[in-house]
């Protein structure tokens, strides 16, 4: 083993040595152009991570609808759970216009929310809602079915992605302390089935996971090496703007989506069920994975599913070498969100309307997080 | 790539402009007028959310309304009951989820580009001849005032319209052009017949930056400019819409909407979230379905009463009146200024009224006294035959519209990826939507055509600018 990696190190020398010996005025990378190098390739690690994550979750959807039971249903769920958390910090990736949310993007395909149950399945006032029960004019459930049914509304999703899939596991969260509790026999046709059209439900699970590894698939090829968009990130986008979008996608998840979006205006309209993850009440730890994400694209370090680390130049490296005082601050204001964001009690829609003081601590020191973020991306020549 | 292309070419116009300019003539950059929406309601974020930010000066309660009113906004409301009780209730018969899908970011929706496709920020408004109890238009006994192209499960959707385009062809000083005129076709009506004499106007999203500063400038000022005998005599003769405000129980200005047919954004959020979304308010308690719909959909389960609170509803109002306006660019860019002198040469700025100030009425301070740019007198005009709906609203006629604002104009294709303007999206570009001025636009308009190629161009660069 020792041996190959000196063969190595000598044989990348020898190249070194042979591109100075030919190419005296070859630019060397500059530290920006390394920190873009190094994000690309966490963004590609991160999208390869939701696709697999998913392949899982769709391979228990597949075995649950054939043979279904409370384990198969269990599994799913814990594949479900398990496939958010590469989701949730890949969302540090978004809001610069990028293959995940440019203007036909697949974002709204995927994350969608809140997501619209009666149009899916039975509800609570409703048990003969939703296309899974209206056999007289959805007959088949395909794939096709639901791209076309999204553009008749002319949306991206109201039928499909992450939370119509919890949807259909969890179910309606009815309690006041649990998650839902979809029992596994809404998909047992036959003897001991619930709720009717079980074969159907199935079916549509089936095409949910289907078009959500398309999706993912999509993404994580957008950003693989050689592709025509990670080529233009890397090499025609100058490395200011490039920087820029790493910064827009900080500022805007941290303040607008995170601390905004997901977070005030659950407190601000106190309604229990107004958050990320209603059905699975896996809401804080969407939380938590976004912030996950702001950290990777800011330190430039991502730890993947498997534990192993993608990392290099960062954000934060740039900003010790060029604006450490500002630097310093978005440092301690990471430190202080996460100390915020983990004191949030679970379950977050509890927490709504019981802790809404230490909801507001953690919105607050994401949105300092935020404007800090802006500090050091001006100082560092980022455009924006 | 792009932006690198408007780079050459602006350049290149430029120099084609240096030689000649020095005898034409060019209006003087006036220093304020880079800050469109005044010092509080401008924001220099020309990326494609140039629509969506917040004008500076809020207090700490209404930046949490902004936030909040914001994701109202751009929420997918879902039929009820559903499990996030804040936003259920659609329908049962609505044009559109969210009030974001035909304003996308904060911007302006555009037509069907075939005629299979669905309407996204297109709808239809629909009367019979007479008025309603407030001298309003008389919607069609079966299907309201408004058509409704989408709806629930289970429940039938109005109606489907496509939408088609014949061309109509012109002349320029050196050269023709080719207008699309747009042609509707209603299918699939499913709750009977039409009424006989029945009209329709179609009217576009369009996009929302500097609503709160136009709803502040004073009324007496808007009065001022109105000029309903023409006794200046120069063909341009601005009248003022009266139309029902339901809070007040009286007949008020109308200032929003293409016919400026609603008083206030208030009723206007309330009326779109009603008509648009099938979502009730305190304002509009009862979802809008004629009597046949009633009867066939008692049993459809609502999301409350009212579906939206009061107190939410007034947060979706204030954000949008927060909304702030780009600043000008290259507002002293001597093509953009000889742009801006012939806009004032050709009398577009006649109806397109460059400036004006807010006055200090209701709650937000951040939005009085600011010198504002919206290229609007908000009156209403006879644009002609070419432009008539045929459909009165209110003391609007068939054939006239209130002069929209053109301040954010140069941006819509950064926001909304196209250019299309008009009340129907029908104009493919700025030029376009000059071309099929009519009644008192119609001088303009031939004033444009006379121009040569140099002078067309600078006074879209100009408008490209606003």
């Amino acid at each position: 083993m020792k041996h190959t990696i000196f063969s190595k190190l000598l044989l990348v020398g020898l190249l070194a040595l042979g591109f100075t010996a030919c190419k005296k005025d070859e630019p060397t990378t500059s530290p920006k152009k390394a920190v873009l190098e190094n994000y690309v390739r966490i963004v590609f690690a991160n999208y390869e991570d939701n696709y697999n994550a998913a392949k899982l979750l769709k391979d228990q959807i597949d075995l649950f609808v054939a043979n279904p039971t409370a384990t198969g249903l269990e599994a799913c769920k814990q594949a479900w759970l398990t496939a958010r958390e590469p989701y949730g910090q890949s969302e540090a990736f978004r809001f610069y216009g990028g293959p995940i949310d440019k203007k036909d993007g697949p974002e709204g395909l995927m994350n969608a929310w809140p997501i619209d149950e009666n149009f899916i399945d039975y509800v609570q006032g409703g048990l003969d809602a939703g296309l899974i029960n209206n056999v007289v004019q959805y007959p088949n459930i395909t794939k096709q079915l639901l791209r076309d049914l999204n553009e008749s509304f002319s949306e991206k999703s109201i039928f499909t992605g992450y939370h119509a899939i919890e949807f259909l596991l969890w179910g309606q969260d009815l309690s006041t302390t649990g998650p839902g509790a979809r029992p596994y026999t809404d998909y047992v046709t036959g003897a001991g089935g619930t709720a009717g059209n079980q074969a159907r439900r199935g079916q549509y699970l089936k095409v949910l996971g289907e078009l959500l590894l398309d999706n993912l698939a999509e993404i994580r090829d957008a950003w693989a090496p050689g592709s025509a968009y990670r080529t233009e990130f890397l090499e025609n986008t100058t490395v200011e703007v490039a920087l820029g979008h790493l910064f827009t996608s900080l500022g805007a998840l941290s303040k607008g989506e995170l601390s905004g979006e997901r977070m005030f205006v659950a407190i601000d309209t106190k309604d229990q069920e107004n958050e990320h993850s209603c059905f699975s009440d896996n809401t804080i730890n969407d939380i938590k994975d976004n912030f996950k994400g702001l950290k990777n694209v800011y330190f430039g370090t991502y730890t993947r599913t498997d534990g192993t680390v993608v990392s290099g130049e960062s954000l934060a490296s740039l900003a010790e070498t060029s604006a450490k005082a500002k630097g310093d601050l978005v440092k301690t204001t990471f430190t202080e969100a996460e100390q915020n964001i983990f004191a949030i009690p679970a379950p977050f829609d509890q927490a709504i309307l019981n802790s809404s003081d230490k909801i507001l601590a953690a919105i607050t020191s994401l949105r300092t997080l935020s404007d800090r973020f802006a500090d050091v991306g001006l100082a560092v020549g980022a455009k924006f | 790539m792009r932006s690198l292309f408007i780079m050459l070419s602006t350049g290149f116009i430029w120099l084609i402009a240096c030689h000649k300019k020095d005898d034409l003539p060019l209006a003087l950059a006036t220093p304020a007028e880079e800050y469109a929406g005044g010092v509080n309601g401008t924001t220099f974020d020309f990326s494609e959310n140039a629509f969506g930010e917040a004008v500076k000066g809020l207090n700490g309660d209404q930046e949490g309304y902004f936030v909040t009113g914001n994701s109202f906004f751009r929420t997918n409301w879902v039929s009820a009951p559903g499990s996030v009780n804040s936003v259920d209730g659609l329908g049962p018969i609505m044009n559109a989820l969210s009030c974001g899908s035909c304003h996308f970011k904060d911007g302006r929706a555009k037509p069907p580009a075939t005629s299979d496709e669905v309407l996204n920020g297109l709808l239809f408004r629909l009367s019979v001849p007479g008025m309603d109890a407030h001298g309003g238009p008389l919607g069609d006994p079966n299907y309201g005032g408004q058509l409704q192209d989408k709806a629930i499960q289970m429940v039938k959707a109005e109606a489907k319209v496509r939408v088609s385009y014949t061309s109509l062809a012109g002349t320029l000083l050196d050269g023709t052009y080719s207008l699309r005129n747009p042609v509707y076709v209603f299918e699939d009506l499913q709750y009977g017949p039409l009424a006989a004499g029945w009209m329709f106007s179609p009217r576009i999203a369009p996009q929302l930056p500097g609503l709160g500063l136009l709803e502040l400038v004073p009324e007496t000022d808007i009065l001022a400019w109105a000029d309903e005998q023409d006794a200046n005599g120069d063909g341009i003769s601005g009248r003022a819409n009266y139309v029902w405000d339901a809070v007040a129980q009286q007949s008020k200005l109308g200032r929003f909407g293409w016919k400026a047919n609603q008083p206030n954004l208030y009723q206007q959020t309330a009326g779109a979230f009603n008509g648009d979304l099938g979502i009730t308010t305190p304002l509009f308690p009862q979802d809008h379905l004629t009597a046949v719909q009633q009867a066939a959909y008692s049993n459809v389960p609502n999301g409350g009463n009212p579906e939206l609170e009061e107190v939410t509803l007034k947060k979706v109002v204030s954000y949008m009146q927060c909304l702030s306006v780009p600043a000008r660019r290259n507002y002293n860019d001597p093509v953009v200024l000889r742009g801006k002198y012939l806009f004032s040469e050709l009398k577009c700025a006649a109806c397109h009224r460059s400036e004006m100030k807010t006055g200090n009425t209701g709650t937000i301070e951040a939005l009085f006294a600011q010198h504002i740019f919206p290229y609007t007198d908000l009156l209403l005009h006879d644009m002609g035959p070419e432009l008539a709906d045929n459909r009165p609203d209110y003391l609007a006629s068939g054939s006239e519209w209130r002069t929209p604002p053109l301040w954010g104009l140069g941006l819509i294709k950064t926001v909304n990826d196209h250019t299309f303007l008009l009340h129907d999206g029908r104009a493919r570009n700025a030029e376009e939507a000059i071309l099929w001025h009519g009644g008192e636009g119609a001088g303009s308009r031939d004033r444009y055509k006379r121009l040569n190629a140099e002078d067309r161009l600078a006074l879209l660069q100009f408008l490209d600018s606003l």
